[in-house]
């Protein structure tokens, strides 16, 4: 390993960032291809409506237009529908067409595309289309779904019920529960939320006629993933004839981890008419488009013994799913939920079950964090609950109930194996970051002045680094979720690093460049990070639940490895010295006790591929793929605390503080980690305070812009106070975790329980999500007539 | 998103402007900083087949002062109006009102006119037009008219504007720094949820008349009679304030229902008042 400045653990400014700040990326709309048409889609207004019949006859009169399909006309030329990736014993899947077929199931379901010369010509001729509906009564609310009479959305999931799945022992919880000392219960709504990537979706696709080849460029955080799926089982393509190519991705936080039906309707369409088609989304498509996230209903029962511990949990869940299953939808309230419902508690008994509905709304998927903020919240903030019930200190409350270091490598009850963890220091870092003690006091002496402080602490643990492709085999995944990476050594000594993995924000051109650097002694200037393209890159499972670094860069890391070996008996053989005698060290390799004898790592890439002078049973050339499958999940974890002032005249909340101690393990670029873990929490506090996707009972989505979503801004949070302590995972080489998702894991939990703590005066100990103002002020003017 | 298809008309002058009315009358819409009426279109919202452009049509845009009286051009950027060193002077409730307009690159684009004449009923300055006593001139092709602010606000987006009228000016009479306005802005859009502008005239230390105007809690802006009523008779901020929502019907939406509302006009309306009052 190097001994000059350790690139591994340097916060130094991202290489890629030069060409976004000045407008050089490149994204999937800035490519335009020779002889181009633009696509539009006519979407269903209804929540759930019968199309009779579609009239494109004035749209096709219009100059311009090339072409009107719908989703009949895509079914009979065998396109199928998209499938969900990931199955549950007795799953019942309503088949998602790319274009309604027969029956709309949401308001923004794609019903007919047009092709056009230009973009807004092909919104004209949208316009134009006719669609003959018959609206038909829609359900939106899961719990309602679920209700005797609610309107069907799939004929084949009875009651709208798409599946039940449950996780633990429930014998043993119930026995738990009832002998019991204190019973802690709890309703809680884990509400939608509507993914805002800056950048939304788009796609270019362009079939080939020559060689029979399609391309498609597309906002796609796993390009291999959506070759697999569109070309093997939606489309029908040969991959080796089917590139796909997610080029500067502008934001995805999961949403464009799936595959959507705009572009497999580009890519047919594309070889229908022989044309290159892109379409780029609107915000408001996005809205009515793009997987949603989270829409829970939960009630939790956490009962305790005499002391204070827990003795055993209940979860019931309804998870709303929308219209359809897109890509993960299956995973995300079940193995990405149920299975985190131990948080950093020792909880010998749990068990969750969980009812999976269909309703008419926007599918919902994976959104930052997937299933982990929603195990979190549940668990934290029932914990806050017991807390004002048991007359215990919510910080203690907690630190009684944490796994003792001792008890590492520990089982869950709920199948998880945390491989290690301590989690008592990062709390106690916390609770004196904030200044635990004396805030209570002057939370005391606030309210005697009738000022509303809330401090609310949220412990959390994360299963990220997805996944052990056996482990997740073996739960109903169809795929596995190793990585590869490639590290191919030029002859000048130069690297170019190939990664399974996708970028869209996180900055990986500079990490990996990092680890490469400080592997090789070379400068990460000397590196290049290639990813996003099918044709370039050996196979890819891309970028989502926190899997990059601990996934993808170990794959590098390997590689690294094995380049320096071969590295190291080149030089070896130079040298006339016994391999074992030589080591590698600031980019050089040199003979153990004489530094001066030495090759450049320079010298010996050039002879690798000269291959004059190496050893006379070798290959030339120096570069090596690593395909690596972690054996665990990595187990981050932390205490976030957030401090709020409620003006109880207005119900405004005020973000005072927000500090948050985290453990990612060995971190390569803390600077990237820390803009990470910012952006999370922001995510994660526009939760619990302002975010909300609404739906009225007919379908129409009531939140359906920015003038009505309120996305988090920069003046509504504090400087954020953060922290680390360090536990590397022993489960890859780098001994890291990630942090992509743990700001918004922990801090819609941290957020809430502050507020609520702040009006724990009142009497009020919950309220759901978000916590707005006019809830708040409800809420305190209830409380106070009910006095 | 794209608009529907329009035509263009750049105007080079008021009668240019007016003569373009005429003619496309129903079908064409006035088009100032566009911060406004572009997004409508972009949704569809609007489609009107003409847009007639006033953006640089000399002489529509400044600030100046004349008797006593402020006159403020319609296409002034809120930008410049926020500031202008005359309106800090004169007439300073209009250069914090329109300082709390959306953010930097609106405050540039959308202009004094286009706002009040949208009558958006969550926009800020129709609420300080009303504190402020402002008149609007609005020129048709038969000359001007002069409507007070009062009188200009109609309904949700409907203002005494006719068809084919321009607003060409606003004109304020100068006032005192004993004013304020207190906003809550939408966490979404950042919009007035409710925004309170109080003007008080005050003589040796007292107030002797208030003008206190509402924005955002109803379908239009509104005065607030009892409130300036109760100032002018000696009240306090608290008892005055107390009376905001007297003898508004407020209704329940989406942003809170009615006694949430009401309560706002009564926090903001305090808030407001005894700021003005420092
Ligand atoms: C993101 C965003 C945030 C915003 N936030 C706020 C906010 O916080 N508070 C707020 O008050 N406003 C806000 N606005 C609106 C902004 O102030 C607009 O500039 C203003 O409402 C309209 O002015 P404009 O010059 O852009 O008018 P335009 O959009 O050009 O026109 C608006 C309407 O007025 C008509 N019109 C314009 N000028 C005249 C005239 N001289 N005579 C007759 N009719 C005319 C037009 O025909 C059109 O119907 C926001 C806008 C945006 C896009």
């Amino acid at each position: 390993m190097a001994t000059a400045a350790p690139m591994i653990g340097a916060s130094i400014k991202r290489k890629e960032d030069g060409r976004f700040i000045t407008g050089r990326g490149k994204y999937t709309d800035d490519i335009n291809l020779a002889g181009q048409v633009h696509a539009a889609f006519v979407r269903s207004p209804y929540g759930s409506a019968k199309v009779n019949g579609i009239d494109a006859s004035a749209a096709l009169a219009m100059p311009g237009v090339h072409a009107v399909y719908t989703g009949a006309d895509l079914k009979a030329a065998g396109v199928n529908p998209i499938p969900p990736g990931w199955l549950h014993a007795g799953i019942q899947i309503g088949d998602r067409y790319p274009m309604a077929v027969g029956t709309a199931r949401f308001v923004g379901e794609p019903v007919a595309v047009v092709v056009a010369d230009s973009a807004a010509l092909a919104r004209d001729a949208a316009d134009a289309i006719v669609v003959d509906y018959d609206e038909l009564p829609a359900v939106t609310d899961g719990p309602t779904a679920l209700s005797a009479g609610a309107p069907q959305v799939h004929a084949n999931a009875t009651g709208n019920v798409a599946f039940n799945w449950q996780l633990g022992d429930a014998d043993g919880t119930d026995a738990a529960i009832k002998g019991a000392k204190t019973v802690v219960r709890q309703h809680l709504i884990n509400q939608r939320l509507i993914p805002n990537a800056i950048e939304p979706r788009a796609c270019v696709a362009h079939h080939d006629s020559a060689n029979d080849e399609l391309t498609l460029y597309v906002t796609s955080q796993n390009p291999h993933v959506h070759r697999l799926i569109m070309g093997a089982f939606v489309l029908g393509i040969p991959e080796q004839r089917f590139r796909v190519v997610a080029p500067d991705v502008g934001g995805g936080f999961g949403s464009k981890i799936f595959i959507y039906p705009e572009e497999v309707v580009a890519c047919w369409v594309s070889k229908a008419i022989g044309k290159p088609v892109k379409w780029t989304a609107t915000r408001s498509e996005s809205f009515l488009s793009d997987s949603h996230g989270r829409v829970h209903d939960t009630d939790v029962e956490m009962a305790f013994d005499g002391n204070g511990r827990i003795v055993g949990l209940r979860v019931n869940t309804v998870a709303n799913v929308g219209a359809y299953f897109t890509l993960f939808a299956p995973a995300v309230p079940t193995y990405l939920y149920g299975t985190l419902l131990s948080g950093q508690y020792d909880i010998p008994v749990i068990h969750v079950k969980v009812t999976a509905v269909y309703t008419n709304t926007v599918p919902v998927d994976a959104y930052r964090g997937a299933g982990r903020p929603e195990a979190t919240y549940a668990l934290e903030r029932t914990l806050d609950v017991a807390a004002g019930q048991l007359g215990v200190d919510p910080a203690e409350l907690r630190r009684r109930n944490f796994i003792a270091p001792t008890k590492f490598p520990y089982q869950t009850a709920v199948a998880l194996q945390y491989d290690s963890g301590n989690y008592e220091p990062a709390l106690d870092r916390a609770l004196t970051m904030v200044n635990y003690a004396q805030l209570r006091k002057d939370q005391a002496a606030a309210r005697a002045q009738g000022r509303y402080i809330g401090i609310g602490l949220s412990a959390y643990i994360e299963a990220c680094g997805l996944a052990p492709s056996h482990v997740v085999g073996s739960l109903g995944a169809q795929a596995g979720l190793y990585e590869s990476g490639t590290i191919r050594v030029h002859p000048t000594g130069k690297v170019t690093v190939l990664t399974g993995s996708h970028s869209h924000g996180q900055g990986h051109e500079t990490t990996f460049s990092q680890i490469v650097a400080h592997e090789l002694g070379c400068s990460v200037d000397d590196v290049d990070v290639v990813h996003g393209d099918t044709s370039k890159i050996p196979f890819g499972m891309g970028t989502y639940g926190s899997r990059s670094g601990a996934v993808g860069g170990s794959a590098l890391f390997l590689s690294l490895q094995k380049v320096k070996e071969k590295g190291r008996l080149i030089a070896a053989h130079q040298l006339e010295a016994a391999a074992a005698d030589v080591d590698f060290a600031d980019g050089k390799y040199f003979v153990k006790g004489s530094p001066s004898r030495s090759k450049s790592f320079g010298d010996v890439a050039l002879a690798a591929y000269l291959a004059h002078n190496i050893p006379s049973d070798m290959e030339p050339g120096l570069d090596s793929t690593t395909f690596f499958n972690p054996g665990n999940f990595v187990y981050p974890f932390g205490t976030h605390v957030a401090v709020v002032e409620v003006d109880a005249d207005t119900g405004h909340v005020t973000v005072q503080r927000y500090v948050a101690v985290d453990d990612f393990g060995n971190v390569i670029n803390p600077m990237i980690v820390d803009g990470q873990l910012h952006g999370g929490i922001a995510q994660g506090v526009a939760q619990a305070l302002w975010e909300g996707g609404v739906y009225d009972s007919n379908g129409q989505l009531l939140t359906g812009s920015m003038m009505n979503y309120a996305l988090p801004k920069a003046e509504f949070l504090p400087m954020f106070e953060t922290d680390r302590t360090v536990t590397p995972s022993p489960v890859n080489p780098l001994g890291v975790k990630g942090a992509g998702e743990a700001g918004t894991i922990a801090s819609t939990a941290a957020a809430a329980n502050a507020v609520i703590d702040a009006l724990s005066p009142f009497g009020i100990t919950h309220l759901d999500m978000p916590l707005t103002p006019a809830t708040i002020w409800g809420a305190i003017q209830q409380a106070k007539g009910g006095k | 998103m794209y608009p529907a298809q329009f035509q263009y008309h750049r105007a080079t002058s008021v009668q240019h402007a007016l003569d373009l009315m005429a003619q496309h009358g129903d079908d064409a819409k006035v088009l100032a900083g566009g911060h406004s009426l572009l997004p409508v279109m972009k949704l569809r919202f609007a489609t009107p087949a003409h847009l007639i452009d006033i953006g640089r049509v000399s002489g529509l845009s400044g600030i100046s002062e004349s008797g006593g009286t402020i006159v403020i051009g319609a296409t002034t950027r809120h930008a410049d109006v926020a500031s202008s060193a005359l309106i800090k002077a004169k007439a300073p409730l209009l250069a914090e009102v329109a300082g709390h307009i959306g953010d930097p690159l609106i405050r540039n684009m959308g202009t004094i006119g286009g706002s009040v004449a949208h009558a958006d009923p969550s926009a800020d300055l129709p609420a300080a037009m009303m504190a402020l006593g402002a008149t609007m001139e609005l020129t048709g092709k038969g000359g001007s008219r002069q409507v007070s602010a009062d009188q200009f606000f109609v309904d949700v987006f409907q203002t005494a504007l006719g068809s084919t009228e321009l607003l060409t000016a606003i004109r304020i009479p100068a006032s005192s720094g004993a004013c304020a306005y207190e906003k809550n802005p939408d966490p979404a859009s950042g919009y007035a949820i409710v925004g309170i502008a109080v003007q008080l005239t005050t003589s040796g230390g007292k107030v002797s008349s208030a003008r206190v105007a509402m924005t955002g809690l109803g379908p239009k802006p509104m005065r607030l009679a009892a409130v300036e009523a109760a100032l002018a008779a000696g009240a306090d901020a608290a008892s005055a304030a107390a009376k905001a929502a007297d003898g508004i019907a407020f209704i329940d939406d989406a942003r809170g229902n009615a006694s949430y509302k009401a309560n706002l006009a009564r926090v903001y309306t305090k808030r407001a008042i005894a700021r003005a009052m420092k």
